[in-house]
């Protein structure tokens, strides 16, 4: 047994590992991406880890990994799992062979997310296992007990841990990593893989007659615990249920779940030993409603009547708050503080030397009065440039842009979207919007890696999650294939060539595509890529504010003039587009 | 209460926080006690304020609540302020003396505090301002200031000054343990006059 100070993620990673897994799967997403990130970085891997084009993609081929008998893990955000549905729901009435799990990452407060949806749903909708750990020692504790579970009961099982967990650190004791011995071996069973209406009726009820052993499995896993103390009691699941630990009473009693379906027995004796209980958990109210569905008289407090939130992430104040509001009182009182006001903010914004940077400016040079359909990546901070009217999920950039156009609405449409987003569900609306001849630019951000969520490779990379060499796919081939005529690849750093190509495009009918196409500079960075840094005349310099405006991190305003500090990347962009000349490489004349 | 020490660490994205708090958490278990942490990963970190929460001895979860912090560390003065609130009554500030201005200040000409203004501010509470930059560069490169500031800082941690050093020695790249290594000792000496 070993003791380390981990990342959740890496906690997770090291529970598979000691499993151990054999085929892991899945599609970048915060706060889920580490996991593959350690897995597929690992010396001498007895496994297979690959980083799949998105969450469909990914699920299903974990799934026939499952079904060929060997321990599959597929990885993916909460919003992912969207994507995935398809086979998820499917999937629990094939069932599988070798473990499956899936881990879904939720994002209460959505730190990084354009939701807080609540993966414990899709459980209960797939009507599959889910495990919810509250500490990072039981998710690295729980995942290690998915696989087996898994291939117990013949079901896929959700793992949804929380940015809190995901993201948070904690000593971790480790258990011994195993070697994956097990090579997968498809045996044909149709009534099992072939869902025809015949067969997936038949699956359907078998799925439904298991319930009742899940429930009893999972009661026995130990994840859910109870502990009676006087008449009051909180029920608790995932890290709201540590929350709870930090601040509840001696006299007050706990049950903790982390393993969905809860045994409705169990949870109906404890919750009538009680007058009153308090239910304590993030987002939906999932076990609320199972506590509500048992309570008989008794009371129960929670969301549904309005004393705990049903949207953003707990703390143990917050717990506080809720328990103190329903006559609880929590052993531990916390400060009222507030922030000192007036502090400017500090979001996060595109980097010095962004390539996605000069393409926002010139698109709204040339489009002046167009509509910019965007997409989710770094260059959603876009919207910081007034370059992105609309985000709503991977890959609707493009979709979102041809349903305007065929609304009626006029005005240009040029949408936005990054390499990885465009082969992780853009291609498909591309395809549609050339089809059914919508006019309407699309420029694909193309860095050539999944930069937002920590750089991972994607198949414009030219390596796999492993750092193989693969033949990168090649975009312009992808866009002709889709049937679009004006294809034109551009270094966005090359303002010239950026805003001839735009021009080019707004003249022409029908769908347009423009490859704005540079390294990310993180990347670059790393590769040891270094180019000059820049500086500004002072004297010729006018105090115009346009490369102000421009809103690089490195270019700053001091008395009425510009000056560029040390984060100045090289670019160029801003001295091709100041007016006066003055933005000058660093020992230039 | 519960009993623990509670450390938060901020910054800007890149600055190094993460680190920091994993030398924390190493010195924690170098003295076998339990450690709890949180912090910004993702997009948030792309030059964007971050915060890590160190809760030696913490048993439960992550986070440091508001008005509970033992000590605030800041590599920027700007997010000391912006943090600032997170103190406890008696707690201690120990700030970097510097501040990088927010783009947006530039962009949409917000009004920025001056220096003088925040530093009064920040003497509110039990401050000590270190030229974390001019030290790190003394100890041979301006990427050690943060752990020059954990030197500072390591006066008013519960946790043994060999232990930090150890954990340090542990985790920053080989070829750097000498600079990281003078950078902790010249920070521990800036900060005794606090």
């Amino acid at each position: 047994m070993e003791r380390r100070y981990l990342l959740g993620n890496e906690a997770i990673a090291h529970g598979c590992l000691e499993s151990p897994v054999s085929f892991v799967s899945g599609y970048p997403g915060t706060p889920s991406s580490e996991v593959i990130e350690v897995l597929s970085s690992l010396p001498d891997r007895s496994y297979y880890a690959e980083w799949s084009v998105n969450e469909k993609v990914a699920l299903e081929n974990a799934l026939a990994a499952a079904w060929c008998g060997v321990r599959a893990l597929c990885t993916m955000k909460h919003v992912g799992l969207n994507v995935a549905a398809d086979p998820l729901m499917t999937s629990a009435y094939t069932g599988v062979t070798g473990g499956l799990v899936i881990m879904s990452a939720d994002d209460p407060f959505a730190h990084s997310s354009q939701n807080e949806q609540d993966s414990r749903m899709y459980a209960k909708f797939a009507r599959i296992p889910c495990l919810d750990p509250a500490t990072i020692q039981e998710a690295h504790d729980m995942i290690r007990d998915a696989f087996a579970l898994s291939e117990e009961l013949g079901l896929p099982v959700l793992f949804r841990p929380t940015t809190r967990i995901c993201h948070s650190k904690g000593d971790v004791e480790l258990g011994p990593v195993l070697q994956n011995t097990r090579k997968g071996e498809f045996h044909r069973n149709p009534r099992q893989y072939v869902v025809i209406p015949a067969h997936t009726r038949i699956l359907h009820k078998k799925l439904n007659e298991k319930q009742p052993e899940v429930r009893k499995r999972l009661g026995e896993l130990g994840y859910n615990q109870a502990a009676v103390k006087g008449s009051r009691a909180i029920i608790a699941s995932g890290i709201a249920a540590s929350y709870v630990r930090e601040v509840i009473p001696e006299d007050i009693s706990f049950l903790k779940v982390g393993a969905f379906p809860v045994d409705e027995d169990w949870l109906a004796d404890f919750v009538r030993m009680h007058d009153e209980v308090l239910v304590i958990e993030e987002l939906a109210p999932v076990l609320e409603e199972t506590v509500r569905g048992v309570a008989g008289c008794v009371t129960v407090y929670g969301k549904k009547d309005g004393h705990a939130p049903y949207e953003g992430e707990l703390s143990p104040a917050a717990v506080a708050g809720i328990m103190s509001s329903c006559g609880f009182t929590p052993s531990r009182t916390f400060p009222q503080v507030s922030p000192v006001p007036d502090i400017p903010p500090r979001p996060p914004i595109l980097c010095a030397g962004c390539m996605h940077r000069p393409v926002f400016y010139a698109i709204k040079k040339v489009f002046r009065d167009g509509i910019y359909p965007s997409d989710i990546g770094c260059y959603t901070l876009g919207l910081q440039l007034g370059a992105v009217d609309t985000t709503i999920c991977m890959g609707a950039s493009i979709t979102v842009g041809s349903g305007m156009v065929h609304s009626g609405e006029e005005r240009e449409i040029v949408a936005t979207i990054g390499d990885s987003t465009f082969l992780h569900t853009g291609i498909q609306g591309l395809m549609n919007a050339v089809y059914n001849d919508a006019r309407m630019t699309v420029v694909i951000l193309d860095n050539r890696i999944t930069a937002m969520t920590g750089h991972q490779p994607n198949p414009t990379t030219g390596l796999t999650a492993c750092g193989t060499p693969a033949a990168p796919v090649s975009l312009e081939a992808v866009c002709r294939a889709c049937g679009v005529g004006f294809v034109e690849t551009v270094d966005p750093y090359d303002m010239a060539s950026l805003t001839t190509a735009l021009k080019d495009a707004k003249e022409r009918p029908g769908v347009k595509v423009i490859i704005a196409k540079q390294h990310c500079v993180i990347t670059a960075r790393r590769a040891g890529i270094r180019r000059g840094r820049y500086q500004v005349d002072p004297e010729t310099c006018t105090g115009c504010g346009i490369c102000i405006a421009f809103g690089c991190p490195a270019i700053e305003r001091h008395d009425e003039k510009a000056s560029v500090n040390e984060l100045c990347s090289g670019c160029a962009v801003c001295a091709q587009i100041c007016p006066a000349g003055a933005i000058r490489k660093e020992g230039a004349r | 209460m519960t009993g623990g020490y509670d450390i938060m660490i901020v910054g800007i994205g890149g600055q190094g926080t993460i680190l920091a708090s994993n030398i924390l958490g190493e010195a924690c278990l170098i003295e076998k006690r339990t450690v709890r942490g949180a912090e910004t990963h993702g997009m948030a970190q792309r030059g964007g304020s971050v915060e890590s929460h160190v809760r030696v001895d913490g048993k439960y979860g992550p986070l440091i609540a508001p008005g509970t912090a033992d000590l605030l560390i800041a590599f920027d003065m700007l997010e000391a302020l912006r943090y600032s609130h997170y103190l406890k009554d008696g707690g201690m500030m120990v700030v970097n003396r510097r501040m990088v201005i927010p783009t947006s200040v530039f962009v949409q000409k917000l009004p920025l505090p001056s220096e003088e203004e925040i530093i009064s501010q920040l003497a509110e509470k039990d401050l000590c301002l270190i030229d974390a930059d001019t030290v790190a560069r003394e100890a041979g490169s301006p990427l050690s200031a943060n752990v020059v500031m954990l030197g500072a800082a390591s006066h008013r941690m519960p946790l043994a000054a060999d232990s930090l050093l150890t954990a340090i020695q542990r985790l920053v790249p080989p070829n750097t343990v000498v600079i990281n290594t003078r950078a902790f000792e010249l920070g521990r000496a800036a900060g005794q006059t606090c």
